[in-house]
């Protein structure tokens, strides 16, 4: 668990996803080969913009351990703009999530493992109606 | 060299509870509570929110707005008395969030609400040694308090990030610490809560230091009160900094616009400069500010800033009291929950 979320830092504490580009797709989490141009896939790191809209959620009530105190939170299908679709908790209460809400990127603890723990942090998303 | 703050960000999370919330459930006199402490409500972290997400949040901000590169940040110093870690350090999660790559100085602060000043002195004496180009210095903390206990009213969440470097928004002309081994407030390894002294927290405590702190940072540059457009002192409630104010002789009308303290309660290591970086929201260029900061134990820092012409370029929206104005407000028991203050299996 430790050394896996360490490799992942990158990706989670920030959006940091891969383009290939050959096709020009865009994906996140990042894919070192794209299904799309196989052996003519040109992949590069590229961090994509912090901001979106809602395309779809769910809010979830039965939830592991982790989350209990969350409860019930929202993941959402978020189109990045100009960047892929991605996945990802929207931290709002059930009253204000709608599709086709506008939401940027927030820096928020993932969970703790336990108290003596490791805290894992990384990327989610919070209302940007402003 | 000519050096100070090149950018600022702040952060305040979005629940708040208003204190005759707290009075309610404790048999308190709210009304008692609002006029004797002067703290109408207080700014309390989410569930997934910790020193670390503050930190990283504030500084986000700032380099949003100022278009720095992360990675010509040299040094990294968080001032809270809240890590998340007792032993790994705030500024190296802070670091890679802000993709600041790898070479750089790194190290967290404690001490109590001053960590965050402490950390802008350091910054600025490595800008001014050519150390580094630019240095990150925050205070943020997501502060503690026994249930029942006063300082619950009060201890709230928050924090502000200053990027220090040369071609300033804010320069700062001077800076200088009063410190002693004052046992105003205190907490001991391992234990969850902070003691204080009750009424010692104020003339021996926080008065002496900040008064003094005050009174030579403006007899060694030679200047009085009406000099400046603005004063802001520590406000870990809304009586002291206002009582120490007409004892250095400022005006109300020189403190009102950072005194924050009423509505977001004491973010502790982000106090002093939450109420600075309201002042510099509307700060303009020739403008003078005296900030001076308070850490139980105890010291305090003070400085003197002049705002440059720079600040007009510099995007300010949202301001803080924007964002201290926005906020959803909750119960006494989400508010405990929220903190984790019940005990679960």
């Amino acid at each position: 668990m430790l050394p896996r979320f360490w490799r992942k830092i990158k990706y989670r504490y920030d959006i940091v996803g891969s383009v290939c580009e050959t096709c020009n797709t865009k994906y996140y989490p990042p894919r070192n080969f794209c299904p799309i141009c196989r052996r003519r896939s040109s992949i590069k790191e590229e961090m994509f913009e912090g901001k979106g809209k809602v395309l779809s959620y769910t809010v979830v009530h039965d939830t592991p351990e982790e989350y209990k105190l969350e409860k019930p939170y929202i993941i959402a299908l978020i189109e990045l703009d100009n960047g892929p679709v991605i996945t990802s908790q929207v931290v709002c209460s059930e009253n204000e999530i709608r599709t086709g809400m506008r939401v940027k990127k927030a820096f928020r603890k993932y969970f703790e493992d336990g108290e003596d723990g490791i805290i894992y942090y990384g990327t989610k998303f919070v209302p940007d109606e402003d | 060299m000519k050096a100070g703050v090149v950018a600022y960000g702040t952060y305040i999370p979005r629940f708040r509870i208003r204190a005759e919330e707290i009075a309610r459930v404790w048999g308190e006199n709210p009304e008692n509570i609002r006029s004797g402490l002067g703290v109408f409500q207080k700014s309390i972290p989410d569930i997934d929110e910790d020193t670390a997400t503050i930190s990283v949040e504030a500084a986000r901000e700032a380099i949003e707005r100022s278009g720095i590169d992360p990675e010509r940040i040299g040094a990294i110093f968080v001032g809270s008395e809240s890590h998340p870690y007792a032993v790994k350090p705030t500024a190296t999660i802070v670091g890679d969030a802000l993709g600041c790559g790898n070479f750089f100085h790194a190290a967290d602060f404690e001490f109590a609400c001053k960590a965050g000043t402490a950390g802008i002195q350091t910054c600025l004496g490595m800008v001014k040694s050519r150390m580094i180009e630019f240095g990150l210095a925050i205070g943020a903390d997501t502060s503690q308090s026994a249930p029942g206990d006063p300082l619950e009213y009060s201890a709230s969440a928050g924090g502000a990030a200053f990027i220090i470097g040369d071609k300033p928004i804010a320069e700062i002309e001077s800076t200088l610490s009063f410190t002693s081994d004052t046992p105003d407030f205190w907490r001991r390894e391992g234990q969850p809560y902070p003691s204080h002294g009750g009424r010692f927290t104020g003339t021996p405590a926080y008065f002496r230091h900040v008064i003094s702190a005050a009174r030579k940072i403006m007899e060694e540059n030679g200047y009085k009160a009406e000099d400046f457009d603005y004063a802001v002192f520590h406000q870990p409630n809304g009586k002291f900094p206002v009582r120490a104010a007409r004892m250095l002789g400022f005006r109300k009308e020189q403190i009102e616009q950072g005194l924050v303290v009423r509505m977001v309660g004491n973010t502790y290591s982000g106090s002093s400069i939450l109420g600075f970086s309201a002042v510099l929201d509307i700060a303009k260029p020739g403008e003078k500010v005296l900030l001076v900061s308070f850490g139980s134990g105890a010291g305090s820092d003070a400085f003197i800033f002049n705002i440059t012409d720079r600040i007009e370029s510099y995007p300010r929206k949202p301001a803080v009291w924007d964002k201290i104005n926005q906020g959803v407000h909750v119960d006494y028991s989400t508010y405990l929950k929220l903190r984790k203050k019940i005990k679960m299996k």
